[in-house]
This record gives structure tokens, C-alpha cells and sequence, in this order.
């Protein structure tokens, strides 16, 4: 923290008299434009001016729907607001909504795989190529260790019970398509929920 | 949501949210809106500005009941009867909306002679198996005929000489009498099975007094007819209940008797928890369901080959008589080419279910070894999953588990420091379980749509790249296919046909090779396969073949090569009609009230002035109005089907069906199908009860599924190691499992630590002060947590002076993040509805101690 200059007293004096707002109110200018500045409000700039990029998104939490605003300068989110156009909203966000950035920008946000080997006590950081290959490698083994395709009465059932997924509530419409497609349609996975149970 | 389904025909919302502005009564119960959606409530509070009621039924009292004009509190898991009270009281008092609910319910219809109500069954309706524990529903059909649900399973079970005798819905209109006099009509049979719903016992039962119950009714009756209309807003305080799907069928009930549904400010508007969970249902990432509620091919039905599973599907009247269509186009979008009439459209492909495969059953499975590798996205089980430290058990019986998020997560670390470990049941070498956590991106850092609370589709844009190697799950599922076809590739095994012929194709843009989101939105919208023409809505999609579409429900949605309707973002004015038809894009068609063709009269002229929504236009001889008509457009109010030519399809149904998903157009008061726990809501006590039942002999849904194990064991009736009620919720600022919250400073330090709720009555009996640390135990096990003593929590007085009381616990936390708090998932157990699966963890017993835990010490079955 900086440490604030100590100043002397008629400097302080004159500068509280020339920021005090109800003497300018009582003159006649507005409380909520020119008689609510002050020497610190005058240095000060809204933080949406830098913004070189403005995009339109929908809140991550609820499922209210509330439309926001968010704003990023040099390709890092700067500032998140409610879209005062949605008849959702309004403008408006509640605390969820409103933690947006603090949850785009949170000091525990994941941005490496990490991998834990069987039997280790610990994770270990690994390239995302080498674990897309080792994922789709033991997706395979796994479901065709355990495929079925005919039941004993001869129902063909194409299917296997080895291999689960569960999530796709917080995802987008594209996300959980391409997740059904791909596990059921192409898989065969069955066991395939998401948070609409719980 | 198969209540509303089976009582609407959609499970879906039926308004929109801002909808809640023009209602003249609100009605909130099974959800906390206040602090849950908190910004959909403001339309609740503009309501009341206008003058309308607002009631709060909850067993708490919350920020939703200090702005409610009346607090019913309710014990727990007794909503049916309150809602039964009120059925009974609109028929006793005969308040119902006559005009509305003779042509557009099943009222008048008569019902099989076989049927039996609880109220003569000892508690069970006819056609119980107590063998099988479920019901055959040859007696909840109509007399003679044969109804088909309008749910993803189309059929209902019965006997196959039931089958042989009852003649189909395309032969003759349902039996009715319209005197109503008819003892097994709807209306008749109704009355009786409420007729011991009386505000006495709604007391007895629930713990609500009788002139509060009262006030409750009399006001929402009140407020509906021809120049009012009422609301009712439920979540997962319903849900989450061994009969939830019930109490949602009480309130459609309500609401269809009232004549509230399909018009402006009235309906049922469920509100969900996730950003994208009505999406995510309506494109289900769920096993049960194909995309647009088509049946998952089952192995144990008809479902042998294509043409049998259309049979099975197709009902022969209403809406869902174009299913060929929506399935045809859907197995066309996945396997293009390799799709032909000649092989089924590769409907062979499609893998079979052979049971309930939903997330409770997943648990065990998992526990049991039979899961053995899982993908978790964007869900954390060991904080939201019931019985957590079974749901831990099992993570530790995985071969391999992928876990994608934003932030570690309870669920990826818990080899490290889960209960397992904690509890020195387990160390981390002997779990032998590969695990991946892999950075996923956020809204913000991809686009594509999510589909919110009220069926609305809303587009958000990628504003900035996600940090470091985080991808989104698009990414992740394309470029794992990708692999996946390179390692198939050039397999001669049937088994490998389905993965090989996928059709697997999406432009890739940046270096990062991202699929284009918005080519898999034109693919749900559909288009023809031909010349890859975007579909320009649902009446486009054909059975033949020529059309490709991922999802019927949602076509309409991207109707131009140029033209993506989720990203509109025209609101109305203040002077226009405030269906916002130009914001987004609402399924089906842009529809924002479900069913409007109820917002007109018989005649099609709209019930008032007030009331207006959409009516029929005499002079051009169609529906216009407000909104986009949920009806055929050129249908007459006076159409009448010509039965001597076997109508099938829209053509059977009359001019004055507004329910069109439903095999005769009307809303089912009593359901004939599609419930699996009887065709009217009854009420039993949670599986988990602090008392007996007072209405039947029956303590709780006979059908309802149990996993009783020794890690699963459930607290007998009254069983007195556990004399309190125990339910958990949600706040405002943190969000289900809890990472995305938690973790975020500015959220945890809003809610920076575990609670449990225990009323001040209680906590003086067991000497807790406030703050001070309590240990709740359950059958499942113990957990640690500070007291926070309220009045806000009240004791319930039932029948012969009986106490009960309550305890609530938040259920978000977990050790992750910087708020934190012992998993209240510990505590509850596996078990769950039998139409949905779904668990009940609103309604469990406990026992309550001072102090803390002693990690290590045994936590289960010792009481
Ligand atoms: S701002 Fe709040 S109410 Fe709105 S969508 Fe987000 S979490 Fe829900």
C-alpha cells in the first residue's frame, strides 16, 4: 500500500470546502452530474473506455437467462454488466451474475492438464496432446472390452455399460449435442446423465 | 419434467418469466425464488406492485416469504397434500373455471370401470403388482380405449388382452359425459379421491394451519376466470422428492382446473437450476432421451427394428403422429449417408438402454465395477451426487475418470483428500483410478447457445480466448472423435459401424482448430440434405430422408444460411406486446406461452380484453395475436374431426384442443399414461419420515426406487435415533456443487462458510448456542458444521400435539475453494422417484448433536 502524504491542515481545509458537494447543490447544479465531482472524481476515467472489444453473453449460473455485457481490452475481460436491452434482466444481475469476471479471472482458475497416475499421491502437469491420445486410446480399449452388440436372445443392443459421462447442464445447446452424438450415436455409451437429476 | 409433460403434453415451462408481471396471483412453493432467481423474481414483485397476491409455501421462511403477502409453512415433503387440499376445495366449493375446463381438460371423460382409487385400495391404485412393486395401467385408461402418453415413452403398460379389446384414439372422441354425473368421470372420481383432503388434515399432515391453508385457497381462486389469471412457480423443492413428479401434476391440476395455463400471467413456470439444464434436456445429455424427446430405443420394448420403434413411438392422434419425421431427420444428421430407408435409417446403430441408467443407479454401478472408465463435465458428484461417500467409493473403483472444469474440483481430487482418505479408510496407492483434470472455457470464451428457465434460446458470443490451455468441451468432444474415427478407421466390425459412420464434419477455425459452433446450431436446426438447405422451421421436416435434423424442437432456430435467431436481440417497447418475439428464440417456433389457443374461448374469442394473447381471425379464417400460435394456424374453433375416416395426426383432434402434444388435445387431469405412480397425485411421507402417514396406509410411494444396502441404509418410520426432519437448499450466492463460487473471491466471502439451520426451540433443548459446532448424523453418516440457530425455522405441530423439527443445510460446500463447509451429501442417500430418478434429498431424517467430529471414528448404521 502507498502511504498518503500527510498534508497541512488549511491545505486539507481547502480542498474539503472546494470538494463539498452541498454548496454547489444549493447553487444550483446537479447532484448527479456536476455537483457530485470532486479533485479525485475528476482524475478518474470509467474503465469500459479502454475496452477494445464488446461482446454479448448470457450469465454461466442460472438459468434465468440473464443477458450481459462484457467488455475486454487486449484480448483479457475487463468488466461484465447486465444488458439493459434483455426483457430478462433489464441491466440487472444478481451476486452470481455479477461474480462473472471474478469467476473468468479467479486465482484458482485451471488453465493446464493435470494428471494423476494410478496409485500416485500426487498431480502432474502433461501436455493436452498426450492426454487427448490417452483418453481416446482407453475410451476405445474400455468400450471394446465391454461391448455388446446381440443380448443372448438375440436383441441386438449395440451398446456398452463400461464407459459413463455426467455434466452438460452448465454447456452449451452445441456442447451437449456433439456429447450425444458422439457418445450414444457413435459409442454406444447408455450410461450418459447430467444435472437435470440433482 | 414428465409431470407437466404428462398433464401439458411438454415438460417445459409454460410462460415466459416476465410473463410473471401480468399474473393476478403468484403462488412460489418448491423453490426459494427470492434468492434463487433472484432477477426472474422481480417480475413477482412487479405483480404485486399491480396488486396481485403473492403466497410463499415453504417449510422455511425465507427473503421469498418476507415478500410474499402470505407465508404457508409446510413440513417437508407434505406439498401433496396442501395441493390435494386445494383441489378439493376448488371442486368442493365449485370455484373451477366450467367454461375452460369442460372443453380444454379431460374432465368430463369417462374412465375405465376398473379403476380404483387409494381411497378404496388401502393406498395403492388398482393394477398394483406387489411382486413386481408397479403398476399395469389397463384401469387408467378410458373406458375402451387406449391413450398413449405424450412422453418420450409413448406407450402405457398393459395387459395384452387390454390391448386387443380397446379400440385407438383415431376411432371416436374419448368417452365423455358432459353432466358430469357419470361416476367414473374424471370430475367424479376426483372428488372422491380428495374428498379426505380436508384443511383438517392438510393440518394434520403438513403442519400448516387450516386458516392459513384457507386464505391460500381462497385467494388463488379469487384471482382466476375469464378477467384474472394466477401463476405458479415451483424448483427443485419439488423435484427433489420420492413423489416430486407428483406435486408437479398437483400443480398442473390446479392450474388446468382454474383455467390458468396458455394465458397471459398464468401457468407453471418451472425454474431451473443451470444456465443451459432446459438445453440440456431438450438436447439430452440424458439416457433415456434421444434430442427432442424421442425414446432412446430400449431393449426390453418394442423396439426390436426401425419400423417397429416407429409403431411403438407414433401415436395415432395429436402431434406426435409426425414422430417418423423428427426421427428419420435425426438418424439422417448422424449417420448421413450410411442413413437410407434400406437399413432402417441405421436406427440399428443407436444403442439399446436396459434400464434405469440415471445418475443414482450410475453410483452404484460405478461402486460395483461395472463403470470403468467415466467423463465428468462440468458436474462435481462428490458435492451434488446423494450419499457421497458411496459416490467416492465408486471414483475409487474407476479404471480412468476425465474431469473437465474450470477449477480443481471435489470430485477430481479425491484421491487426495476425499472422505476416503480423510477417514483413513483408504490411502492415495490404493486407489488405482487415472485420472485427468482438464481445463475447460467459459461462457465468454466460446460461443454458442444456452437455453434458460422458459425455453428461450440465447446466443453468447466468444469476447475472449479461455486462459492458457483450457478448450472448451466442443473442442474437447470434436477432437476426441477425431481420434477416435483414426483409430477405427479401416475396422470390418459391426460393432465399429456406428463410430465410423458418424457423420463427424464441422469447419475448424484458429489456430487451436476450434469447431464452428455455429455449424452444429445450423445441424440442430436442421437443413436438406440435398443442397444443405437451412429448414426453416418444424412443418420443413420430412420422413424420407431428405432432411437432416439434430433436434425438431429446436428447428427454426438458425431458418437461413445468415440468419441465427438466438443472436436477435429486438426486445419489445414499452408500448408493444412484451412477448419479445424479436429477443432470442423460444421452442417451438418461437412460442412463449405454451398451449395459447387456451388464451381464446371455445368461440376463439380471447376470454377478456385483460386476458388477450392470441384469438381467432374470422374475417382471414386464422390464429393471430401476440404471440406465435401454438395451434395449426388455419384451424377452426368449431373443426370437428370426421371420425368415419379414422382421422389420425392434428386431424382428430377438435378445434378446441389447445393441448396438441396430447393424444386427445386435453389437458390430463387425471393422466390415463406416462405416470408410473398412479394417474392422480396421492400423498405418501418421504422414504425418510419423522411421523406415519395420515392419509393412506401406505407410508410412502409404493413405486419409488430404493438401493437398500448396507452404504445405503434408510431410517425406519419414526425411528427415534433420528426424531428430526432434515432439508437441504441453496443460496444466493454460491452455485450447486459449488467450484464455480467457492472458489471466486468475491462470492466466497459473501457466504464464506458451511451452515446448518436449526430452529431456536430445538437448539435450547440440546443446549447449541449460536455458531456453536453441531454433528448431524444420518443412517449414511456424519458431518460437522456451525449451528446457525433461527426462528426462521419453525417447529411443525401435527395431530396429537406432535412436534417435529427441522433442521436445512446449504449442500454447495466442500473442501475446495475458499468457502468451505462439511458435504451435506453425506448425509442423504440413494434413492428416488420412479418416473425421473430423481432423489430426495429435501426430505430426510436426522439426529443432532453439540461438538465435533472425531475423523476416524465408525460413521454408519451404529445410530
Ligand atoms: S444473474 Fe443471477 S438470476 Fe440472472 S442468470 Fe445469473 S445467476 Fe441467474
Amino acid at each position: 500500500m502507498k502511504r498518503i502524504r500527510s498534508r497541512s491542515l488549511s491545505d486539507r481545509i481547502g480542498s474539503f470546502v472546494r470538494d463539498w458537494s452541498v454548496p454547489r447543490q444549493i447553487a444550483g447544479q446537479s447532484s448527479a452530474t456536476k455537483a457530485a465531482e470532486s479533485s479525485l472524481s475528476r482524475g478518474l476515467r470509467p474503465r469500459l473506455e479502454e475496452a477494445d472489444t464488446v461482446g454479448t453473453n448470457i450469465c454461466p449460473y442460472c438459468a434465468v437467462g440473464c443477458s450481459q455485457l462484457m467488455y475486454a481490452k487486449n484480448g483479457r475481460v475487463i468488466h461484465v454488466e447486465g444488458d439493459p436491452r434483455s426483457p430478462i434482466n433489464q441491466g440487472t444481475l444478481c451476486p452470481k451474475g455479477a461474480a462473472t469476471l471474478g469467476l473468468m479471472t479467479m486465482p484458482d482458475r485451471l488453465d493446464k492438464v493435470l494428471y494423476r497416475a494410478p496409485h500416485s499421491d500426487q498431480w502432474e502437469e502433461k501436455p493436452m496432446d498426450w492426454a487427448m491420445d490417452r483418453i481416446a486410446h482407453l475410451t476405445k480399449r474400455t468400450r471394446d472390452e465391454t461391448f455388446v452388440h446381440k443380448l443372448p436372445d438375440g436383441t441386438i443392443v449395440n451398446h456398452t455399460l463400461g464407459v459413463g459421462s455426467l455434466g452438460g447442464a452448465t454447456l452449451d445447446n452445441e456442447e451437449n449435442y456433439l456429447i450425444k452424438k458422439l457418445f450414444s450415436g457413435g459409442l454406444g455409451m447408455v450410461w450418459i446423465e447430467n444435472q437435470a437429476r440433482v | 419434467m414428465p409431470s407437466l409433460g404428462a398433464t401439458y403434453g411438454r415438460g417445459a415451462a409454460t410462460l415466459a418469466q416476465w410473463d410473471l408481471a401480468n399474473s393476478d396471483f403468484i403462488l412460489v412453493m418448491g423453490s426459494n425464488m427470492a434468492e434463487n432467481h433472484p432477477i426472474a423474481f422481480r417480475f413477482v414483485m412487479h405483480a404485486k406492485e399491480k396488486g396481485a397476491t403473492v403466497v410463499h409455501a415453504d417449510p422455511r421462511f425465507t427473503r421469498t416469504s418476507a415478500l410474499a403477502d402470505i407465508h404457508a409453512p409446510l413440513r417437508a415433503g407434505t406439498d401433496i397434500a396442501f395441493l390435494g387440499g386445494i383441489i378439493r376445495y376448488i371442486l368442493e366449493n365449485d370455484l373451477w373455471f366450467k367454461e375452460y375446463a369442460m372443453e380444454y381438460t379431460n374432465i368430463a371423460t369417462i374412465i375405465s370401470p376398473d379403476y380404483q382409487g387409494p381411497d378404496e385400495l388401502d393406498g395403492v391404485f388398482s393394477g398394483w403388482d406387489e411382486d413386481s412393486k408397479s403398476y399395469v395401467l389397463d384401469s387408467w385408461q378410458y373406458e375402451g380405449m387406449k391413450v398413449p402418453s405424450s412422453l418420450a415413452e409413448h406407450h402405457a403398460t398393459t395387459t395384452e388382452s387390454f390391448d386387443e379389446t380397446s379400440k385407438s384414439t383415431s376411432e371416436g372422441p374419448p368417452p365423455q359425459d358432459r353432466t358430469l354425473q357419470h361416476p367414473n368421470c374424471v370430475y367424479q372420481i376426483m372428488k372422491r379421491h380428495y374428498a379426505r383432503y380436508t384443511p383438517e388434515m392438510v393440518e394434520r399432515v403438513t403442519g400448516c394451519r387450516a386458516d392459513t391453508f384457507l386464505k391460500v385457497c381462497e385467494a388463488m381462486t379469487r384471482n382466476s376466470g375469464r378477467d384474472r389469471t394466477g401463476a405458479i412457480c415451483y424448483a427443485v423443492g419439488w423435484t427433489h422428492h420420492s413423489t416430486g413428479v407428483q406435486m408437479i401434476r398437483g400443480a398442473g391440476i390446479i392450474q388446468a382446473l382454474l383455467g390458468n395455463v396458455g394465458r397471459p400471467g398464468g401457468g407453471v413456470l418451472a425454474l431451473r437450476g443451470h444456465t443451459s439444464i432446459q438445453g440440456s434436456t431438450d438436447i439430452p445429455t440424458l439416457y433415456d432421451m434421444l434430442p427432442g424427446y424421442l425414446q432412446q430405443p430400449h431393449a426390453y420394448r418394442k423396439h426390436k427394428d426401425f419400423d417397429q420403434y416407429l409403431e411403438t413411438e407414433q401415436t395415432p392422434t395429436g402431434w406426435w403422429h409426425n414422430f417418423p419425421k423428427y426421427a428419420v431427420s435425426l438418424l439422417k444428421a448422424w449417420y448421413g449417408d450410411h442413413a437410407a430407408k434400406s437399413n432402417g435409417f441405421g436406427y440399428e446403430w443407436l444403442p439399446k438402454i436396459v434400464g434405469d441408467h440415471s445418475q443414482l443407479p450410475m453410483t452404484m454401478a460405478m461402486r460395483d465395477g461395472v463403470i470403468r472408465g467415466m467423463f465428468f463435465l462440468g458436474q462435481n458428484p462428490a458435492i451434488g451426487g446423494s450419499n457421497s461417500k458411496l459416490v467416492q467409493a465408486g471414483l475409487a473403483k474407476l479404471d480412468w475418470m476425465v474431469v473437465r472444469d474450470c477449477a480443481d474440483t471435489e470430485t477430481a481430487s479425491f484421491w487426495k483428500d476425499g472422505h476416503l482418505v480423510r477417514d483413513g479408510d483408504m490411502r492415495p496407492e490404493d486407489i488405482g483410478t487415472e485420472v485427468f483434470l482438464m481445463p475447460g472455457s467459459l461462457a465468454g470464451e466460446k460461443d454458442g447457445t444456452f437455453t434458460n428457465t422458459h425455453r428461450l434460446l440465447q446466443w453468447h458470443d466468444k469476447v475472449v480466448d479461455g486462459p492458457g490451455e483450457s478448450q472448451s468441451e466442443l473442442w474437447f468432444i470434436y477432437h476426441l472423435g477425431l481420434r477416435l474415427k483414426d483409430l477405427y478407421a479401416g475396422s470390418e466390425k459391426e460393432r465399429d459401424k456406428p463410430m465410423l459412420n458418424l457423420t463427424w464434419t464441422y469447419p475448424e477455425m484458429g489456430p487451436d482448430r476450434d469447431p464452428s459452433a455455429e455449424a452444429v446450431l445450423k445441424e440442430i436446426n436442421g437443413y436438406t440434405w440435398a443442397d444443405r438447405k437451412q429448414l426453416t422451421g418444424i412443418s420443413d421436416i420430412k420422413d424420407d430422408g431428405s432432411t437432416a435434423c439434430g433436434c425438431w424442437i429446436y428447428s427454426g432456430v438458425f431458418p437461413q444460411d445468415d440468419h441465427n435467431q438466438s443472436r436477435s436481440r429486438r426486445a419489445d417497447g414499452p408500448e408493444g406486446p412484451g412477448t419479445h418475439l424479436g429477443w432470442g428464440f423460444a421452442w417451438p417456433e418461437n412460442r412463449r406461452t405454451l398451449c395459447n389457443r387456451a388464451s381464446a374461448d371455445p368461440e376463439g374469442k380471447p376470454w377478456s380484453e385483460k386476458k388477450r394473447l392470441i384469438w381467432w381471425d374470422e374475417e382471414n379464417e386464422s390464429w393471430t395475436g401476440h404471440d406465435s400460435v401454438d395451434f395449426p394456424k388455419d384451424k377452426a374453433p368449431g373443426f370437428d374431426p370426421d371420425w368415419s375416416s379414422h382421422p389420425t395426426g392434428m386431424d382428430a383432434l377438435d378445434g378446441r384442443s389447445p393441448y396438441i402434444m396430447i393424444a386427445d388435445g386435453k389437458a390430463a387431469l387425471f393422466a390415463p399414461s406416462g405416470m408410473k405412480d398412479g394417474p392422480l397425485p396421492a400423498h405418501y411421507e418421504p422414504l425418510e419420515s419423522p411421523v406415519h402417514n395420515a392419509v393412506y396406509p401406505r407410508q410412502s410411494n409404493p413405486v419409488a426406487k430404493r438401493w437398500e444396502e448396507p452404504d445405503n441404509q434408510l431410517a425406519k418410520p419414526g425411528d427415534p435415533r433420528f426424531p428430526y426432519a432434515f432439508t437441504t437448499y441453496r443460496l444466493t450466492e454460491h452455485h450447486s456443487g459449488g467450484t464455480p463460487t467457492r472458489s471466486v473471491p468475491v462470492t466466497a466471502e459473501l457466504q464464506p462458510e458451511g451452515f446448518a439451520e436449526i430452529p431456536t426451540e430445538l437448539a435450547r433443548e440440546l443446549g447449541i448456542g449460536n455458531t456453536d459446532w453441531i454433528v448431524i448424523s444420518t443412517l449414511r453418516g456424519e458431518i460437522e458444521t456451525r449451528a446457525l440457530v433461527t426462528d426462521r425455522m419453525q417447529p411443525f405441530r401435527l395431530a396429537e400435539g406432535r412436534v417435529v423439527h427441522q433442521v436445512g443445510m446449504p449442500w454447495h460446500f466442500g473442501w475446495k475453494g475458499y468457502a468451505t463447509g462439511d458435504v451435506a451429501n453425506v448425509l442423504t442417500s440413494v434413492v428416488g422417484d420412479p418416473n425421473t430418478s430423481m432423489h430426495e434429498n429435501k426430505a430426510l431424517v436426522c439426529n443432532v448433536r453439540p461438538g465435533r467430529l472425531t475423523r476416524g471414528a465408525p460413521t454408519r448404521g451404529d445410530g
